[in-house]
């Protein structure tokens, strides 16, 4: 194993409770509700009506912008409304079409396609056709993460398995049961970017995942398999090319800037069904635990089934479910309520009981103990941008890497002083990212004039010279 | 008295270190002083200050022809910061110099009315505004700096200032990307 | 019928690290040394730490409600009594009370509360305490007892005794300071130099064992057993212990190697004094120390060579409560040169 992440926790995974049933299909509810904007970028825009009747997979809205994603209609039946419903990434209601299912299931005609014979350009265009967005939980549209590689040489397909976060493990069961779609799709993906090597990254706690991938593969040696400490977050885009080739994204770039593509696994599944079988992104593995749950277990459920309906199909809640969480324990979103749909990001629900997570104690000063320094995977000191973010210390905050933050929640973990650091920071991120802008503004404007200020001299110049040719022509003439 | 003495030497050192780190950065000459003073500039170019831009008017503050307090779009910030580095008393931006809208604002065309006269193209210092003689002109929103500078060659008045389009308006998406 | 839950933000569990855990695992692992402390020499460190941690947690309490902070969320941190106990642990133990009542006030008063209390006092408090009560009245500070171990402390002394001295300044009548009272290690080596002998004829008056002075070795090993319980329990990482022992051995291994007879060896260093509760106890307080790896390293190593620089040649015979302050007199510029590689940047 290459080098470590830096900093980083050994937690209590909490992975086991899930696994142990096998990978069955949640129940498909009467009323789904697809928000336009469930993927980063730009939200889709519909195009279909209230009233239009819907075939299973069928497009619904198409993107809008450089990075969006289509979306496609998990059921069949009618378009009950396009109206704005509450959605669990965002606090106010996000325009969303709702789709009343006839439970037929009629499929829309969308024909499997070979993607040995497509060229990258056409593989590209294929798999945002296919509403594909990251299913690790950033939602970010595959198609342009796949096209910003073109402007490195040497390209390298990184597939992340790695489920660093507590609780999920709905990447470790679609690898143990679906080993041979991951492999497909990271065929797939690999063309598309034109790869010379694939690496598929687990961590060294899931060994199933592991044999079903090495069985899959087949002893074909086109893919490698890179199994990791398991420390979280080792499945951070950034950590895990740390981690696996040694390589640090530059501050501020992408990782496509240095010819490195991560997908989720689940992405490469996704793609596969997609262009195997012509199913687009409809339904998603969704890891539902916790406590307050009576059976945890992995569901395959369609986008827009709603959250109350994924738990009824676990047994209900028990007794003592007291937060909902979607996402993992550490990164994320507390939900309010269980109305709410799942979505492409949604890849676990934690129904928490009480004794599932060490509630935070009365917040103390720092005493600078630099634990949290300590466990930073980005190398940053999270007790510095403490006291700058609470003195809103713009310049500070820059020149010590806030915008480097990952918002992983490491330092809040460990902090003996109960601070909410993470939270401080991704409030302190909003002023600084305007900052960032108003500066880059600046230069661009300056650019700007100094380009005209050099046009306008260079424009009297020649005037000058040409006035300067009109005169000596003229007293040659007189001679 | 030796403890005394390697506490005078520490000081003596740790000052040094002190003034040696405040010195370091600093690079003599105008040209610096002015390049280190258009940075702090918001490069507005708007000449409210009465130059002919950001750098003309960082030129004047260099050679003490102007006050660290002509800069209404820098506001208290850049008033500050400028005669922090010059090491004056910082004073507050007089009002002579203009008085900024309560929002972030750019030039738009009336494109209807505009006769095509070219006249605020000429007057744009960041070349934010594209159009022919004769044919309607519009201003880039994205690169327009607010400065005001088209509005009086209008003949026709038909630029206005208007709140800059904000920003993509949703949350920024879920971070949660360490799965 | 939906069900609502209560709003939260990531991450939703934290670890069961907390400061009133560190600071109550710090004054465990001063036990061991404490109660070697007691066998060697007899109760009075016990009034003492009684008297101090008194006085800390009152005038503690007074700050607090002259600052208007919550009073018991602060009290119960422990913080102040670590200052108390470790002032407590380099007075003499029979000193009188008003000195560890006064420079433990001080202490918490001018040195913590005065600057912010928990977490913004640049200097130590319990070294400004001690170093305020050094520079005040050295006379005292001298006083120590014979250890009570080998046959060195010729009276048994009852606890009334040790009371009695105590509260009252003086020795019962039956009692003499030159009879019970002998010189540290470190005053032993300095004044059989300063009188002119060799430090092999300095070293061979009877309380020096294999290790540095009789008794003290004791208290050593319960100094070093603790600290190694912290290092093992991760409530203070190796670099500055570590750093301190290299700053200070590393020269005097070099002087003694270029003169035995006027530089003790490294070994002497290591158990004489306060190095080993300043390696593990003093110079890892987290508040006044430098915050990254590698800052923690320099500031370490600065105060063990300082210390040594003090020793060898300065006017005290130990140096570490005054290495301890200097050093954080540099915290600030060492945490400004030891900022770590961010991931993704250039150095």
């Amino acid at each position: 194993m290459t080098p470590r992440v830096r900093g980083g926790l050994r937690l209590d995974a909490n992975k086991a409770r899930s696994t142990r049933s096998p990978l069955r299909s949640a129940s498909v509810p009467a009323e789904l509700i697809l928000p336009l904007d469930q993927h980063a970028g730009a939200p889709a825009r519909p195009i279909v009506q209230p009233g239009e009747a819907v075939l299973l997979g069928q497009p619904i809205a198409e993107p809008h912008g450089d990075i969006s994603a289509w979306l496609h209609s998990p059921v069949s039946g009618r378009v009950a409304a396009i109206e704005p419903r509450e959605v669990p990434y965002r606090v106010d209601p996000a325009q969303s079409i709702v789709i009343a299912n006839d439970g037929r299931d009629a499929r829309f005609a969308q024909p499997a396609v070979d993607y040995r014979a497509m060229s990258e350009g056409e593989l590209r265009a294929h798999i945002a056709r296919g509403g594909i967005v990251g299913l690790g939980g950033a939602t970010f549209p595959t198609e342009p993460k796949l096209s910003r590689s073109n402007v490195a040489s040497d390209r390298h397909l990184l597939l992340n398995g790695a489920e660093c976060e507590p609780w999920i493990s709905c990447d470790d069961m679609l690898m143990r049961e679906r080993a041979g779609d991951v492999i497909l799709g990271a065929r797939i993906l690999r063309q598309a970017i034109g790869a010379t090597k694939c690496t598929i990254a687990i961590e060294d706690d899931i060994p199933l995942a592991a044999a079903a991938l090495r069985a899959a593969l087949d002893y074909q040696d086109d893919i490698a398999i890179s199994v990791q400490h398991d420390i979280y977050p080792a499945g951070g885009e950034r950590q895990l090319i740390l981690a696996v080739m040694g390589r640090e994204v530059p501050s501020g770039g992408l990782p496509a800037d240095i010819g490195i593509v991560v997908q989720n696994v689940g992405t490469a599944a996704a793609v596969a069904r997609w262009f195997r079988d012509g199913e687009p992104l409809i339904s998603r593995i969704v890891t539902i635990t916790g406590s307050g749950v009576r059976e945890a277990t992995n569901l395959e459920a369609r986008l827009g089934t709603p959250i109350a309906a994924l738990i009824a199909d676990c047994g209900g809640y028990a007794q003592e479910a007291q937060q909902l969480i979607m996402g993992g324990s550490m990164m994320g979103l507390g939900l309010t309520s269980d109305s709410l749909p799942l979505v492409k990001a949604t890849n676990c629900v934690i129904v928490a009981a009480n004794a599932d997570l060490q509630p935070r104690g009365v917040e103390m000063p720092c005493i600078r103990c630099g634990d949290c320094a300590e466990v930073c995977p980005a190398s940053l000191l999270p007790q510095q941008l403490h006291w700058h973010a609470r003195d809103q210390n713009l310049g500070a905050l820059l020149q010590l890497g806030l915008m480097d933050c990952i918002e992983c929640g490491c330092c809040d973990y460990v902090c003996p002083s109960q601070i909410p650091l993470t939270q401080q920071f991704r409030i302190a991120k909003i002023p600084v990212s305007s900052e960032l802008q108003a500066r880059s503004d600046a230069s661009a404007a300056r650019a700007r004039y100094e380009a005209r200020n050099e046009r306008l001299l260079r424009i009297e110049q020649e005037q000058r010279e040409r006035l300067e040719a009109k005169r000596r022509q003229l007293t040659g003439r007189k001679q | 008295m030796v403890v005394a003495l390697l506490i005078t030497a520490a000081l003596a050192a740790a000052s040094l270190g002190a003034i040696l780190l405040w010195l370091q950065p600093r690079q003599t000459g105008e040209a610096a002083l002015v390049e280190r003073l258009n940075d702090l500039l918001p490069q507005t170019q708007c000449r409210r200050c009465t130059f002919d831009g950001c750098r003309p008017y960082a030129t004047a503050i260099a050679r003490g022809e102007a006050g660290t307090n002509q800069c209404p779009p820098g506001g208290e910030a850049t008033a500050v910061a400028l005669a922090h580095l010059l090491r004056r008393e910082p004073r507050s931006v007089d009002p002579q110099f203009g008085v900024m809208p309560a929002y972030p604002a750019v030039a738009v065309i009336d494109e209807a009315t505009c006769i095509g006269c070219t006249k605020c193209i000429q007057a744009c210092p960041v070349d934010a505004i594209v159009g022919g003689s004769k044919f309607m002109h519009t201003v880039i929103a994205a690169d327009c700096t607010g400065c005001e500078l088209c509005i009086p060659p209008c003949p026709v008045d038909c630029i206005d200032m208007q709140p800059a389009p904000a920003g993509m308006q949703r949350l920024p998406p879920p971070v949660a990307t360490a799965g | 019928m939906n069900k609502s839950f209560p709003a939260a933000t990531a991450p939703h569990t934290v670890g069961s690290n907390r400061v009133g855990r560190i600071m109550g695992l710090v004054i465990c692992a001063l036990l061991p040394a404490i109660i070697l402390h007691v066998i060697v020499f007899g109760p009075g460190i016990v009034l003492q730490i009684v008297l101090g941690v008194t006085t800390a947690l009152v005038t503690e309490a007074l700050a607090l409600r002259l600052r208007q902070q919550p009073i018991r969320q602060f009290l119960c941190d422990g913080s102040a009594v670590i200052t108390a106990v470790l002032i407590a642990m380099c007075l003499p133990p029979l000193a009188p009370w008003w000195l560890i009542v006064s420079g433990t006030a001080f202490a918490i008063l001018i040195a913590k509360h005065l600057y912010g209390g928990l977490g913004a006092n640049p200097f130590n408090p319990a070294m400004v305490g001690y170093a305020v009560l050094l520079v005040s009245f050295p006379a005292h500070l001298t006083r120590w007892l014979a250890p009570d171990i080998a046959g060195l402390q010729p009276v048994d002394l009852s606890f009334g005794d040790v009371f009695h001295t105590i509260f009252t300044g003086q020795l019962p009548d039956a009692l003499r300071w030159d009879a019970i009272t002998s010189p540290t290690p470190l005053n032993a080596v300095r004044t059989g130099l300063a009188m002119g002998n060799t430090l092999q004829e300095s070293v061979a008056s009877p309380i020096f064992g294999a290790f540095g002075g009789k008794g003290w070795d004791w208290i050593n090993v319960g100094l070093l057993a603790g600290g190694m319980s912290l290092l093992a329990l991760r409530i203070i990482r190796w670099h500055t212990p570590v750093a301190m022992l290299a700053g200070l051995m590393v020269p005097a291994a070099f002087m003694y190697a270029m003169d035995p007879g006027t530089y003790p060896g490294p070994l002497f260093h290591l158990t004489a004094g306060a190095t080993l509760l300043g390696a593990f106890f003093i110079a890892t307080d987290p508040v006044s120390s430098a915050t990254s790896n590698r800052g923690k390293l320099i500031y370490g190593a600065g105060i063990g060579l300082v210390t040594y620089v003090i020793r060898a040649w300065g006017g005290y015979p130990d140096g570490v409560a005054f290495a301890v302050l200097l050093m954080n007199l540099s915290v600030p510029l060492i945490d400004r040169f030891t900022v770590p590689r961010i991931y993704g940047h250039e150095r």
